[in-house]
């Protein structure tokens, strides 16, 4: 009998730093797996963001760019508009895309730019150690909302997927999970999805991925997870909020 | 081809088409909007690419995602548009990719003014985004020049993988010149398989490239910093470029001077022949570079009693030109900024005043 079950061509061997519990390293490797499935390793460029998975290329194969904090966007709009024939995509957390970088993904989902965001929510900024970010829970301790945030101060948490998906332009706008083994081939596929309609060139695509971050949150592995379920998923729902076919016009507007 | 009438602005994006840059990214702001509104139709009679982005932030970016896939790539704006790419400066310098900034300098700090200014010479050449950065920076004197220098920067920014500047003043992108476009303009690009995230199936490699700017361990970042440092020191060796005028008679005064200001002293220094006084000027077209050495060269001459750096601005490369004099000869300013241009007579004055102080403090 074969090897059934090996490592995607488009992960490298190197240890990841991730901490024990975070969930970036699942979802770098269904990044990689549709990566090899598609065949497109060889022609596919990744940008890295500002945050925990600022040094993510040290771990695929593929061609990476580094962005500056939250300007993924924008790089990956200069790059798919000047070679359409490479397939790219950024790798953001909620720090980066849904504070700094606001601007750049907004637009460049209006565009309708050809490439596909993996957007990583974990409710707080990671690498600099779990400060409040736009996507923090009501009532959730930070290290800069000690108190819990006050969303009398500072707002409700923003719904980035509900956000792109209001904007009139055609594009693949999901949200998805992989806290638990339920949820991870659903949203391996919608992964594949987005990257599936790049290749055809036909939108944006984003795949929003409720994440955990049990050292900033403060909880073990397990409780991180069981937080996510209870307390994230009921605010950010599951599902496609968005499709291509969903969408009459756009092109035709007068 | 024969001369045309073109305004500044369109002729370098023109320039830049010829040049075999056929990517362009820009937001609008005044006095350079002009390059745009002009690329938005040229650019797709060459199958090239256009696109205007959501502000100057982003638009660093764009040009930063294209030159890393090795892309010919330029953009262009205006002082307070820089001052928000320079952000992505730093980091292209960092990364080591080509692109071309074009600067057409307003008046400054703030939103300022529309007029031409000479006010971003700082920002330009001593780095207006964060770290150890240089920028190659060219300065134009006129449509023509704006023209060959729009050329000669995309193989300049190939050579070294650095941004190359062009500095001109609002006058340069709204005036309008008779100008020779060459037939063969278009200038070889080099190889960028060695480190553009170009995709392997196109350069036909195993290899991944990777594009970045953090080197968390310091002895690494000090080594990157080395490794550019020595590109800017090569570039002090190869590329400084400087125009002499006058330079040959015995001047009691040495002028240094760039872009339309060096145009307006050029007047000047021909009246005060005409009157008997004899003024040396020395134009630079690098600004990094500096011509340090001609500089003190001609400031050394014995006729030469006083250095005045004469500039759009309230005195920026007077410290560059202090600093290459090296307390020789004396060292003065003189400036106007907020689109005020001194005008000729305003110079003439200006160097007859100077020369009076010095003679005094001789005697």
């Amino acid at each position: 009998m074969g090897k059934t079950f090996h490592k995607p061509e488009a992960l490298s061997d190197q240890p990841t730093h991730y901490c024990p519990g975070c969930t970036h390293g699942v979802i770098h490797r269904l990044v990689a797996e549709v990566i090899d499935e598609l065949g497109i390793r060889d022609r596919t460029v990744g940008i890295a963001p500002v945050g925990c998975a600022v040094m993510a290329y040290n771990y695929f194969t593929c061609d990476f760019q580094e962005a500056a904090h939250g300007r993924a966007p924008a790089m990956a709009t200069g790059m798919k508009r000047v070679r359409p024939d490479l397939m790219v995509f950024t790798y953001q957390g909620d720090g980066d895309l849904a504070s700094i970088g606001m601007g750049e993904i907004v637009h460049a989902a209006n565009r309708g730019e050809k490439f596909t965001t993996i957007f990583v929510n974990n409710a707080v900024y990671g690498m600099t150690g779990g400060q409040m970010a736009p996507t923090t829970m009501p009532n959730q301790r930070t290290t800069t909302s000690p108190f819990g945030r006050n969303v009398a101060e500072v707002g409700m948490p923003i719904k980035v997927a509900e956000l792109l998906a209001a904007l009139q332009t055609p594009a693949y706008i999901t949200r998805q999970t992989v806290i638990k083994p339920k949820y991870i081939l659903k949203a391996k596929k919608a992964i594949r999805k987005a990257f599936e309609y790049q290749q055809e060139g036909k939108c944006f695509s984003l795949v929003e991925v409720v994440s955990t971050c049990p050292t900033n949150w403060g909880m073990t592995p397990l409780e991180a997870v069981n937080w996510a379920e209870t307390t994230m998923l009921p605010y950010y729902p599951l599902g496609d909020l968005k499709t291509p076919e969903s969408v009459n016009g756009g092109t035709d507007a007068k | 081809m024969s001369k045309v009438l073109m305004k500044g602005n369109e002729a370098i994006g023109e320039a830049a088409i010829r040049a075999g840059c056929l990517n362009y990214f820009a937001y609008p702001i005044t006095p350079q909007s002009e390059v745009a509104e002009y690329l938005s139709h040229r650019m797709p009679e060459v199958n090239g690419v256009f696109l205007q982005g959501e502000s100057e932030v982003a638009v660093g970016y764009m040009i930063f995602g294209a030159a890393a896939c090795g892309a010919r790539v330029m953009t262009t704006s205006s002082s307070p548009g820089i001052s928000l790419m320079s952000e992505a400066l730093s980091y292209i310098a960092c990364a080591q990719c080509p692109a071309v900034f074009v600067n057409i300098m307003r008046g400054g700090p703030g939103l300022g003014g529309i007029l031409p200014s000479q006010g971003d010479y700082f920002q330009a050449t001593k780095g207006g985004g964060h770290g150890d950065y240089r920028l190659l920076v060219l300065a134009p004197a006129s449509v023509q020049e704006a023209v060959e220098m729009v050329m000669m920067a995309f193989p300049l920014a190939e050579k070294y993988r650095n941004p190359v500047m062009i500095m001109g003043d609002g006058l340069i992108g709204q005036m309008m010149e008779p100008v020779f476009f060459p037939d063969h303009l278009k200038t070889e690009q080099l190889n960028t398989d060695s480190w553009a995230t170009s995709g392997m199936k196109i350069r036909g490699s195993n290899t991944r490239n990777l594009v970045k700017s953090l080197y968390l361990d310091p002895i690494q970042l000090n080594n990157h910093n080395l490794h550019l440092k020595a590109k800017y020191d090569r570039m002090k060796v190869e590329e400084i470029r400087f125009e002499p005028y006058n330079i040959e008679s015995d001047y009691k005064v040495l002028i240094v001077s760039y872009g339309t200001m060096s145009r307006v002293c050029r007047t000047a220094i021909d009246n005060l022949k005409a009157e008997g006084l004899e003024v040396g000027m020395i134009r630079p077209q690098t600004l990094f570079p500096f011509p340090e050495a001609t500089i003190r060269d001609a400031a050394s001459k014995e006729s030469c009693q006083t250095v005045i750096s004469i500039e759009m601005s309230m005195g920026q490369m007077v410290e560059d030109v202090e600093r290459s004099v090296r307390g020789r000869k004396p060292v003065e300013w003189y400036g106007k900024c907020g689109g005020e241009v001194p005008t000729p007579e305003e110079i003439m004055e200006v160097v007859h005043s100077f020369v009076k102080s010095a003679r005094k403090e001789q005697n």
